[in-house]
């Protein structure tokens, strides 16, 4: 039974930790409204993108000379990870459950004979999918200095994953990021950015109009695709950010209130040991009085 | 008064504008263009250049662009940009910034085809420069 003392001490140190949730929980909040409105700033464009980029790629369906990015290299032997995470915990399942969802797929590509290799975003990522697969990392990205997540960084990644592609070291790629549903909901989500793939229903959409190009289609296309690889990034990463904050939000709300009943539940036990020592001692002068 | 038509340029990080609009210059790869109302659909890649955007109301504003593409409709224009800002926001070390990060980038090229792209990308940039701040 600890004394009263220690339940004092123990309360004291709930009521810190409580302060600092709470604190977490509405920085959480102020970054997760700049992170949303981040996210449907980029909406707009990463839209017309796709639609102008769906049109051209059913227009060049059947061509046999459309640029790799779009029709693959034909081979699905080697396949490219990357992995977006967070860069600090605190975040419920945020992390674990992208992670989860990477691992078990390189799992399922290795156990059919492929070759996996995997890029990390994010510290988190990096720290744990190092643990199970040491060698098949290839490189490792971190925005820990950034304060803003901006285009340019998008960019370096894509940079990096386009590198690879034209050197042939690898023949599909999949990004792995949670998808920002609602404050309370964050999907880990997988999706195939090399070769490109869109919706039968969006290229319906976009072919109807006649275009002229200039220059031609298929140099516009090729402009276009490596562009289209670092939206699709971008994209992600915003989700990625404003999916963070959210579950970084939920988890230290969860934190504060279980704080709270922690506090309650010390708080009487304290009481009722303070008011048992009362009547031991009450008890003790009665029977001294009566012994005499 | 010239016939009006809806305008936008975004980029990957904003909406910059979403305008009615009488006249829109483009520095297209090939040229620069003027856009009117009612223009046949045209795609076009764009070279970094200053677009001039001319208001339903008669103001004209210039935003400097970064390379990307337009797609005109006979209904409106919409710019997408990999990276915009106003001509009045733009600096001279922003863009000295960017220079030195192409000059860079061609001392690692590997290809042959690569480095004349960039070096083409980097003759726009210094263009630009002039034009912007004359020195």
């Amino acid at each position: 039974m600890p004394s009263l003392k220690d339940l004092k001490n123990r309360i004291a140190s709930v009521k810190a930790t409580q302060k600092i949730t709470k604190a977490m929980k509405m920085v959480a909040a102020a970054k997760l409204r700049r992170a949303q409105e981040a996210a449907e700033a980029a909406r707009p464009y990463a839209e017309r993108m796709t639609k102008v980029l769906a049109g051209l790629s059913a227009a060049n369906a059947g061509n046999a000379e459309a640029p790799l990015l779009l029709s693959g290299t034909g081979k699905d032997q080697v396949h490219l990870l990357i992995v977006a995470t967070g860069e600090r915990g605190l975040a419920g399942g945020f992390n674990s459950s992208i992670i989860r969802l990477a691992r078990d797929h390189a799992l399922k590509l290795l156990a059919q004979g492929k070759m996996v290799k995997i890029i990390t975003v994010g510290r988190k990522g990096n720290d744990i999918l190092r643990r199970t697969f040491k060698d098949n990392i290839v490189d490792y990205v971190t925005f820990r200095e950034i304060k803003q997540l901006g285009f340019a960084q998008a960019d370096e990644v894509a940079h990096k994953v386009l590198a690879l592609y034209n050197a042939g070291e690898f023949d599909i790629a999949t990004l792995f990021y949670a998808r920002f549903q609602s404050v309370i909901s964050q999907v880990a989500t997988a999706s195939q950015i090399i070769p490109a793939t869109f919706d039968a229903t969006q290229a319906a959409d976009a072919s109807s109009a006649l275009y002229e190009y200039e220059p031609s289609e298929e140099e516009i296309l090729e402009d276009l695709l490596p562009k289209n690889v670092a939206i699709q990034i971008f994209r992600a990463l915003l989700e990625n950010n404003a999916s963070f904050y959210g579950a970084q939000m939920s988890a230290m709300d969860n934190a504060t209130r279980n704080a709270g009943d922690m506090i309650n539940k010390l708080t009487l036990s304290y009481n009722r040991q303070r008011q048992a020592q009362i009547t031991k001692e009450l008890i003790e002068i009665i029977s001294g009085a009566e012994a005499l | 008064m010239a016939e009006a038509f809806n305008f936008e340029l975004v980029s990957p990080e904003r909406l910059l504008v979403s305008e009615k609009v009488t006249e829109v210059v483009i520095p297209a790869t090939l040229g620069e263009m003027t856009v009117l109302a009612n223009h046949a659909p045209t795609m076009t890649t764009i070279k970094p250049g200053v677009v001039s955007v001319k208001l339903a109301s008669g103001q004209v504003n210039k935003y400097v662009v970064f390379g990307g593409f337009a797609d005109i409709l006979p209904t409106g224009c919409t710019l997408l940009a990999e990276s915009a800002v106003p001509v009045s926001e733009l600096t001279h070390a922003t863009l000295q910034k960017r220079i030195d990060t192409i000059q860079a980038e061609i001392n690692h090229a590997q290809t042959d085809e690569h480095k004349t792209k960039l070096e083409q990308f980097l003759a726009e940039l210094t263009h630009l420069n002039g034009v912007v701040n004359p020195a």
